[in-house]
Parts: structure tokens; sequence; C-alpha cells
């Protein structure tokens, strides 16, 4: 087992240096100078400012400098935000983003779960149906489609929940709400589907057979196997979450790392963009690993058993 | 494994599977319709559409709800909605037909090739796969189409083509090249199961080649599987395409697909007026076309074999 | 039957409850340290400012939100009063010479910076050796080369800073020697660029200067918190030479209009400052509620032409494109907030100046140039681009508008949209990579000039290959000429050559400045031409003495 995850550890490492050579490459290659502005810049000011920044002088020359830096653990400064480094506005932003992220797969777990257990109990009645065309316009919607709307009602009409902003505690709930959907309704359909396979087994029959009531059946039981394909979908369901959230934090005025990344890509910031690729990838590997050792230990649990 | 023929017995037997097969017909149909029987065409040969509105024409109506003379309201620049989300049904079916295709292509060789080969280069290609899987692709999407596209313009005018809009062709390029990994796996999974076949190991033993075993024996076999994941994939690149178009990174004006009506749409809601005619009908149009091919994706996949799952 | 043991006797029971509990506390734990959970200072006033500031340090600056809160941290010799009419700021008084060369600044006494040191008229000469210098990479370093031998010192040329015309002879004195007459530089002496900065403070951190608790400051208000992209927190400066009204601000960076619109509907924020931050389709709708507030702005949306390149090199076809543009269409249908069209470049509203008559809207005239320039009816016009910049939904609207328009008007078909990011919209613009091109220019002063030096041959901003020697001979002479009258009216033809006879460029509207706020709520606010309105004349109605 730690042969295994010393293994995927090490194999991160190229896919990292591959995946930051690419991101920096296309960003410093493409036709926009990151010091661009509105007004013509006189040539010796933005000299300057390359010669500041490491960005003068042959691309491979401008890379090399810059790989130096990351291999210190120096992501570099930002071009937009002039007097702050990458490390820093990752080490502010990031925590952010973190915490809706992780609230929001919570609800997601939490609701998808329930809602593909009660489907599965239900299968082949109306409940079933229901749930499941809900499950599915939970996928076909699009979260900047929904959220606004959702503004709209729980916030501005009813004034339930704020607005926007970033700080208290109940300026959390909705852009999290937002964000969970799509997972929900993705969870509800695997755990459904899991759960009705596992019904069908001998041990849950064992179990009835015992004169079990239903629900500890159900959770006792079945629900510890059929969760495996859940944790296993844990994997893509991060980096949906990742991706979701860029539109989330925008929406909501969140000071995460999501819309700062879009645009420190417009404009052309070389080392913002290359440092949150890096973080974002870095953070999917090890978050995927964490899944699949989790996948392996309830996977050999439930064989045991 | 059934080969496509059973499909129609599956379709048949289920009446709602059926509306969704007849629904993404009927808009399929709608989409292409413009090109089949060009209704009107205008004195410069600019045909119209069905509605007898371009879907670029502006007016001074600008903004207007729903009325008689312009079914779906108008927008801003005062162009027909209706039009737009008729030319919008060709653009995103377009997109993602494409896009799909792009994932098929890549996703099916890709997959072919690491089952039938099995042993060390199957580890290889399965290990590159999950290392993708693992990288936030749309993320590394918007930054190739935002520092692609001069080149890619420069490009299609060196190569003479100037209908097509480069981004068009980067997002095409991109989406498919974001989906593929999906497909990879489960085509192998298939092919680990089929090669030890005795039909298949008859061939071998035939002394065919192996692109003719793979061609004319797994292939065939593989189609029903291939249809499934196909109708599960349209829907994401859609939904890929209107997410790039509100951040700014997908089609522009004045080409309009689904995506990009509905995301301008939402970014209109406001508390004190709204413009609802302009999310309502394309986002309703692009939301039943998703739960049609998802319903129709989850009735095939189920009635295929209730153990393939992702 | 034995009983089965059921889930209450288990002896592990509790295990899944404490785990969960375990759970929840680091989360919140989480949150609160990192993540950015915290209790909201108490605030008097909230303002929305648009984007997260690029900088707050005075020499770098260069976009519109940035300086409004730099101008409310830090104040240069003159500042502005509430209707945007400049008065004595760190300077009290001042005198200029008859030949319009040389100013002399008399300091009010006892200025001091938000630490308590005094500021002396020396702070003013190293803060703006420090803007000049090459090393510090200042993109706005330009608004010092008025000064004699500035534009020397600031390209390099020179590297004796005594040689540079800014003198403190003693320390309540500044002697600003320019290179030739310059009307407006007491507009810049009021501009971000030209503030003085703590040098103590940047020498001792840095890079970090700028940091709360780092910041030394001499305007009305100090810099109390810097959350990146949550908030920004100011408060009075004690040291600042009159009373400030208002105690303490918040400023919320937001990127979405939209979401800076709910944040103001649901009363979270007081006022937004950013026009940009005002969603153009929202305008027609809150055009007539009493906490929209408008007013005329000193800057203009216009078209470049390439006119290198076929077949703008031909000014009739230049012209003809100019005469079919409708542009009340797009100021009714797009823009919405009321803009008034544009018939000439710099915007009508600077003191003394007066404007020539355009070109105007003649669709006939338009068609008929078109044709004896060789494309009558439209036909055979080559396939040219509308280069416009992704920013908001705004140009996009505008350009697919215009394309539309001239095919209307004027039968061409052959006009494709091309949009870009900002940042390579700007490249393409400044390689004049472009056919056509959709563009803004915000005034950086009061005065017409900022909008008509553009322009000179090979001009950094020109971007559309356009020369005119004579155009450049008016721009010297009136930049040599001390009377007002005379020299507006140099301007004055200026124009004229620019947007009547050779037409490189066509205005097409001038912006309306906007800011949304219940008029209860905020006071010091008003409407002036340059949009600048300082913190520091804000005050709480309620609460005025």
């Amino acid at each position: 087992m730690t042969a295994l995850i010393i293994r995927r550890l090490i194999q991160a490492i190229p896919v990292l240096f591959i995946v930051v050579t690419l991101t920096f490459m296309l960003v410093r290659s493409a036709p926009g100078s990151p010091f661009a502005s509105e007004k013509k810049i006189p040539k010796e000011i933005m000299d300057q400012l390359e010669q500041e920044y490491d960005l003068k002088g042959p691309l491979w020359h401008q890379y090399a400098q810059y790989m130096w830096k990351v291999a210190h653990g120096d992501l570099s400064i930002s071009t937009q935000y002039r007097n702050r480094s990458v490390n820093e506005i990752i080490a502010q932003t990031l925590p952010v983003s973190m915490t809706l992220g992780a609230l929001a797969y919570c609800m997601a777990l939490g609701a998808g779960v329930t809602l593909g257990a009660l489907a599965a109990v239900r299968h082949g009645q109306w409940g079933d149906r229901a749930l499941m065309l809900l499950a599915l316009l939970g996928i076909s919607i699009p979260s900047f489609v929904l959220a606004p709307m959702l503004i709209l009602l729980l916030a501005i009409d009813l004034g339930i929940l704020p607005v926007a902003g970033w700080g208290s505690a109940d300026q959390i709930i909705l852009p999290a709400l937002c964000l969970s959907i799509p997972f929900t309704a993705i969870i509800a359909r695997l755990t459904r589907g899991s759960l009705l396979e596992v019904l069908k087994l001998d041990f849950v029959r064992t179990a009835r057979a015992k004169g079990l009531p239903e629900y500890a059946v159900l959770f006792r039981h079945a629900l510890k196997v059929a969760i495996l394909p859940v944790i296993g979908y844990s994997g893509p369901a991060a980096a949906g979450i990742l991706t979701g959230s860029i539109v989330i934090e925008t929406l909501f005025g969140i000071p995460g790392i999501g819309p700062f990344f879009v645009l420190s890509a417009e404009n052309f910031d070389p080392f913002v963009t290359s440092g949150i690729v890096l973080v974002f990838s870095s953070f999917l590997i090890v978050f995927n690993l964490v899944a699949d050792i989790l996948y392996f230990v309830v996977d050999r649990r439930v064989r045991l058993e | 494994m059934k080969p496509l023929a059973d499909f129609y017995s599956i379709i048949r037997r289920d009446r709602f599977l059926i509306a969704c097969a007849l629904f993404i017909a009927a808009i399929s149909l709608l989409a292409v319709a413009d090109f089949i029987v060009p209704f009107f065409h205008d004195e410069q040969g600019r045909s119209y559409q069905l509605t007898g509105y371009a879907y670029d024409a502006i007016s001074d109506a600008s903004l207007l709800k729903p009325s008689w003379s312009h079914w779906f309201g108008t927008d801003v620049n005062g162009h027909d909605l209706l039009s737009r989300t008729l030319f919008g049904a060709q653009i995103s079916l377009f997109v993602a037909a494409t896009g799909t295709l792009v994932s098929l292509l890549v996703g099916v060789t890709y997959g072919l090739i690491s089952g039938y080969a099995g042993g060390r280069v199957d580890n290889l290609m399965m290990r590159v796969v999950e290392i993708i899987y693992s990288l936030p692709t749309l993320v590394l999407v918007i930054i190739l189409v935002t520092t692609l596209d001069t080149p890619m313009a420069n490009f299609l005018k060196d190569a003479g083509i100037t209908s097509v809009p480069p981004r068009l062709v980067l997002i095409v390029l991109f989406l498919g090249l974001t989906e593929w990994l999906v497909m990879a796996r489960i085509i192998r999974g298939q092919v680990l199961v089929l090669k030890e076949q005795a039909f298949v190991q008859a061939a071998h033993a035939l002394g065919q080649s192996h692109f003719r075993i793979l061609w004319s024996h797994l292939l065939p076999n593989l189609s029903g599987l291939i249809v499934v994941y196909l109708t599960l994939t349209v829907p994401a690149i859609m939904l890929d395409e209107s997410f790039m178009s509100f951040l700014g990174v997908g089609l522009q004006s004045p080409l309009a697909s689904w995506g990009t009506l509905v995301s301008d749409a939402a970014g209109l809601i406001n508390p004190v007026h709204s413009y609802w005619w302009l999310l309502v009908f394309p986002g309703t149009c692009m939301t039943l076309t998703l739960l049609a091919l998802n319903f129709l994706g989850d009735g095939l996949r189920d009635a295929l074999d209730p153990r393939v799952k992702k | 039957m034995p009983q089965t043991t059921g889930p209450s006797h288990s002896p592990r029971a509790w295990k899944p409850w404490a785990v969960a509990a375990g759970l929840v506390a680091g989360f919140l734990a989480f949150f609160w340290l990192f993540g950015g959970w915290s209790l909201a200072p108490q605030v008097d006033l909230t303002l929305s400012n648009g984007d997260e500031p690029q900088t707050l340090d005075p020499a770098m600056a260069t976009a519109q939100l940035d300086g409004r809160i730099i101008l409310a941290l830090f104040e240069g010799l003159t500042t502005r009063a509430a209707d945007g009419s400049i008065v004595g700021g760190m300077a009290e008084s001042w005198e200029m010479s008859p030949d319009g060369l040389t100013y002399t600044f008399h300091l009010r006494p006892g200025i001091k910076w938000s630490n308590g040191d005094p500021v002396t008229a020396q702070d003013f000469v190293d803060s703006w050796e420090r803007t000049l210098n090459p090393a510090t990479a200042s993109e706005y370093s330009y608004q010092l080369y008025y000064l004699l031998n500035g534009e020397a010192y600031g390209t390099g040329k020179i590297t004796d800073f005594s040689q540079v015309g800014v003198k403190a002879p003693d320390d309540h004195t500044l002697v600003c020697t320019l290179a030739h007459p310059t009307a407006f530089f007491l507009e810049l002496t009021s501009f971000q660029t030209l503030c003085p900065v703590h040098l103590p403070s940047v020498k001792k951190y840095g890079r970090d200067w700028t940091k709360p608790g780092h910041m030394v400051s001499n305007g009305p208000y100090v810099l109390k918190d810097w959350r990146f992209r949550n908030y920004i927190l100011v408060e009075a400066n004690p040291y600042y030479w009159k009373p400030v009204p208002v105690h303490r601000m918040k400023v919320l960076p937001t990127s979405n209009a939209n979401t800076t619109f709910n944040l103001f509907y649901s009363h979270k924020t007081d006022l937004v400052l950013d026009t940009r931050s005002i969603p153009s389709t929202l305008v027609a709708d809150i055009k007539d509620k009493p906490y929209f507030h408008a007013n005329p702005f000193g800057a203009t949306t216009f078209l470049r032409f390439n006119v290198k390149r076929k077949p703008f090199d031909d000014v009739r076809v230049r012209k003809a494109l100019a005469l079919a543009l409708d542009k009340h269409d797009i100021v009714t249908k797009i823009t919405r907030a009321g803009e008034p069209i544009a018939d000439t470049f710099a915007p009508p509203g600077y003191k003394g100046y007066t404007p020539p008559p355009g070109l105007g809207y003649h669709p006939d005239e338009a068609r008929r140039l078109l044709a004896e320039a060789g494309y009558p009816g439209g036909k055979g016009f080559p396939d040219v681009n509308l280069l416009y910049a992704i920013r908001g939904s705004g140009p996009q609207q505008i350009a697919t508008e215009m394309q539309a328009l001239w095919q209307r008007e004027l039968g061409i078909t052959s006009i494709h949209l091309r949009g870009q990011e900002f940042n390579v919209y700007l490249n393409t613009q400044q390689l004049i990579d472009y056919d056509l091109s959709l563009s803004a220019w915000i005034g950086d002063y009061n005065d017409p000039q900022t909008f008509l030096d553009m322009f000179v041959t090979d001009g950094g901003n020109n971007e559309t290959g356009w020369s005119d020697p004579q155009y450049d001979q008016m721009l010297a002479a009136s930049e040599n000429t001390v009377d007002p009258a005379a020299r507006m009216k140099i301007l004055s033809d200026m124009e004229k050559i620019l947007c009547v006879d050779q037409v490189p460029i066509v205005p097409i509207y001038f912006w309306v400045g906007m800011a949304l706020y219940e008029p209860g709520k905020v006071g010091g606010f008003e409407p002036n031409f340059v949009d600048d309105h300082r913190w520091g004349n804000f005050y709480i109605p309620e609460k005025k003495p």
C-alpha cells in the first residue's frame, strides 16, 4: 500500500512538470503582453518591467528562470497585481475555495446518498421516476443559470439569505448549495443504481430473513456496500467542483481562486496562471490518491464481511 | 453485446424513450431544415430562416416581449429570438456532434489499442488516462482557447478558409479532447473481455491481421456501447460549451449557440426588470434536448447490460 | 427468538458520531483560521469601486479604479472639490510666471504624514524622481514629461535629476519649471501619479510598502485592512489637515456587474462608484429611480481606421462609413444611459472650448461617396474585420449593431466581427494589425489636449497609421500659446482636420458617468466632468453638523 502511494506521488512529478510547462509556454507565446494598457507605454518602461519580472529575452530563458524559482518554492509575482507574490495570492484565496468546495461536496454527498436511497427503495413507483427526473434536471441546467435564479428567489425576493460576499457564516450557504446541485444529482443516480444492485444480493436477503427492520438493513448493511461507486466518483467530483467553483465564485463575489484564474488567463499573467494550474493539478492528484485509498480500504472491509 | 439493430426493439417497447428519440430527431431536422429547404431569399441571396427574419438582422424592436410578430421576443440588438434559437440549434448540435465525433475517434481508437495490446502497453496507456483524468481539463481548455485564438485565425486565413471562425474550430477540437477519457476506459474494458472469446481466437488462427480483427470483428460488437456513450457525451459537450460562453471564452457574435444565448440571458437577470423570454426559450430548448439525450442514453445503457458502469 | 442487538446497544455506536463531530469542528476551525470567516467590521459607508485594485502605489497605478482609492489615501499639491474644480491640497497657494513656464507652490503649514512625520517640499522632489526613474517602471511617468528635462530623465537619456525642472528651495516651497507652457499643469498636480509617497517606508519595506500596517500616507484616509478580493478598509487619517466627515469606509471589489447591483439593491453597498459596474441593459430600467445619478463624463467611444490598408486608405471610404453610421440608434438601443452622440472627438464641457460642427448623419451623401470611391451599393467591398475588445457585453453589442447598420445603409456585407480578449486586443491595436477597431479613450485631465494630442505623427496612442504635419504643427503651436482663448481656437481647428477633413477616426458617443446611491445616504458627491469624486469630500447627511 505504501509502495502504491509513493509510486503515485513520484509519477505525479513529471505530470505536474508537463502541465506547468505547457501553461507557461502557451501564455508566453500568445500574442498579448501582460503589461498591455490602454495608454501606450514608452519602450524604456516596458523593457524595465520585463526585466523586473524576468520576462525578457528568449522564451527558453524566461522559462528556465521561472522553473528555477518554482523549484525553490517561489511562484514569482503577479503581473496584474503588482505588489503581490503568487504564493501570497494562492495562500489567501485557496482556503476560501477549499472551504466552499468542501461544504458543497458534503452537501452533495449527504443529499445525494439520501435521495438515491429513497429512489431505490421506491423503485418502480412514481417517487422513483420523479426523483430521477429531478436528478437529471440538476445535471441539465447549467449553474450560471440556476444560481442567478436562486439568488433572485431566495436572496432578493424572500430575503432569507445574503446576496453575495464572504465573511459571515450565512454567506456560504447559497453558493455551496448552487455548487453542489449537479453533484447531488450524479451521486443520487449512482447511489440508486448501486443500491438496486446490492438489494438483490444474498446477504441482504439473509439480513431481512433475520428479522432486522428495513432501515437497519439499508443503513447498516446495504449502504456500506452500495457506497463504493460513490467513493470511486469522488475524484471526478473534486475536479468538477473545482471547475464549477469558478462560475459560482464570480457570481457571488467570493474571494476564491476561481474568478481570479480566468482573469489571469485573459490578462496573460504567466505566473498566476501557471501557479494556479499547478495548485489545481496537485490538489486533484492528491485527492484522487486519497479517494483511491479509501475505495481500496472500504472495498476490502466489505469483502471481509 | 447486442448489435445496433436491437436498439430499435428496445426503444420501441418504452413509450417514453420513443418520445425522447423523436424529440431529438425533430430538433435535428429543424436545425438543418434551413439548409434543405431555404424558404426565402432576399435580393442579396442570403436566405431567411423559416421565421422570416435572418438570425443576424437587427431592428429597432429591442428587448420586446413575445408577440405575434416575434414569437420568442427580441434581444438587445433587435434580433428575433426565435430565429436565433433555431440558428443556435444548428450551432449547438454541430458543436456537440463534431466534438463528440472527435472524442469518439480518439477514445475508441485509444481504448481499442489499449485493450487489444494488453499487458504493459495497456498498463501504461491506462495510467496516462488516469493522470489526465486528475487534471483540471476544462481549466486548461480555457487557456488553450484564449492563447491559440489568434494563431488559429492566421492559420485559417492562410488556408483560405474565411467562413469558419477560429473559435469554433478550437472549441470543437478541445472539448472533444476533454471528453474522450470515459469512452476509452469503457471500450478498453470491453475489448479485454471480447478478445478472449472464441470467434476472435478463431480469427487469429486463420491468420487475419490485427487491423482486420479490430475492424471487422471487435468494432461491430462494440457499436452498442459506443452509441450509448455517444448519447451521454453529447450533453456533456453542450454543457461545457455553454460554460465557456459564460466565462467569455466561447463563440462570438453574431454567431449564436444555445450556450451563448443562455449565458447572455443569465447575465441579464436582475431584480428590477426580468427579460425572462431571453432565458426561458433557449434555456428550455437546451434543457429538453439534454434531458432527452440523457434519458435515451440511460435507457439504452440499462437495457444493454445493467452491470456496465463508469 | 433471540433479540438481535439494536444499534443503541452497539459498543461502537458513538464512533461515527464522534468522527462527524470532529470533522465539523475541524471544518469550522479551518474556515475561521484560513477561510476568511470573520466578524464584519463596523463601518459608516460601504462602497463598490469595481474590481480588485492592481496596486495602491501612486507611481504605478494605471486604472481609474486604482486611482480612486489612491486619491483617498494620498494627496498631491492640489485636489478636487466635489464639483471637480481644482482646489488647494498639500499646497495652499501658488503662482504662475507670465511666460507660463514656472509654477511656485507654497505648502500648507503643519501638514503631516499619517505617522506624524512632516510633509516637506523635498518629499515631492524625491517622489517625482522615483516616478520618473526608469528603474521604477511607472507606466504613467509620461505625466511628468511636461517638466523641463522630465522626458530626458524618464527615458534614461540623462541620469542627473538635478537637471529636471523641480526644486525645493525650502521645506515649504516647491518650484516647478516646465518644458513649455502647459495649460493643464494644475490638473496634473492633483492626479495620483504626482502624489508624494513616504520614501523612508518605501525604502524599508520595498514591494510590501503598500500593505496595511506598512503604508504611510498623507491623504484623508489611511489603509486599515486589505483582504485580497474580499474588502479594503480605510479609516480617517488623524493627521490630515482638515476634519474627515466619514470615519470608516469599506470598499467591496466585485468583477460581475450584476453582483454589484444585487449588493446595492439589497442594501449591502451604499455607493456604487464605478461606471463599468452598472450593466447597460439595466440602465434603461433604473434611469428614473432616485438612486440613479448620471453626469457627462470626459470619455469618448470612437472607431479607428487603419489608414494604411485598403480600402481605408481612401478618405472617401472613411467619410462614407462615418456619414452612414446612425449613432442615435446605438445610444438609444444599446447603451441606453442617455449618452450624447459624438461628431467630434474631445467631449464638450471643457471650459472655454467650442468644438467645430462635425460630419453628422447623412446616408445619401455617404452612398454617393462610396460609389465615387468605386463601391456603388457596397458591391465589391473587400473583406474587412471590425475589431473589438471582449469586456463585458457592451463592445460586442455595439460592434454587432454597427456592422448591421452599415449593411442596411450602404449595402456592405463584407464587414466581419473580430472579438479578442482585452490584452490581445490592445496588442493588435498597437501593432496596427486591424482594419477597423472599436476604441475608447478616457481623458487624463480636464483639457481637450488629452484627447487631441493622441493623433500626432507616430504618437504612441495614435494607432491608426495616420500622419498630418499640419496637425503636428498646430499642436506644437498650441503648446506655446499662453492665451487660453487663442489656444482653444487652435485645438478646435485641429478637431476639424481630425473629424471632418481627414477622418482617421469616427467619434461615436460620449460617455455618461454613472453612480448609484440613495440621495439621503451620501453627501458630497456631485456630478463632475472628470468623474473624479474624492472620498475626502463625502459626508453622511444626517450626521453633518
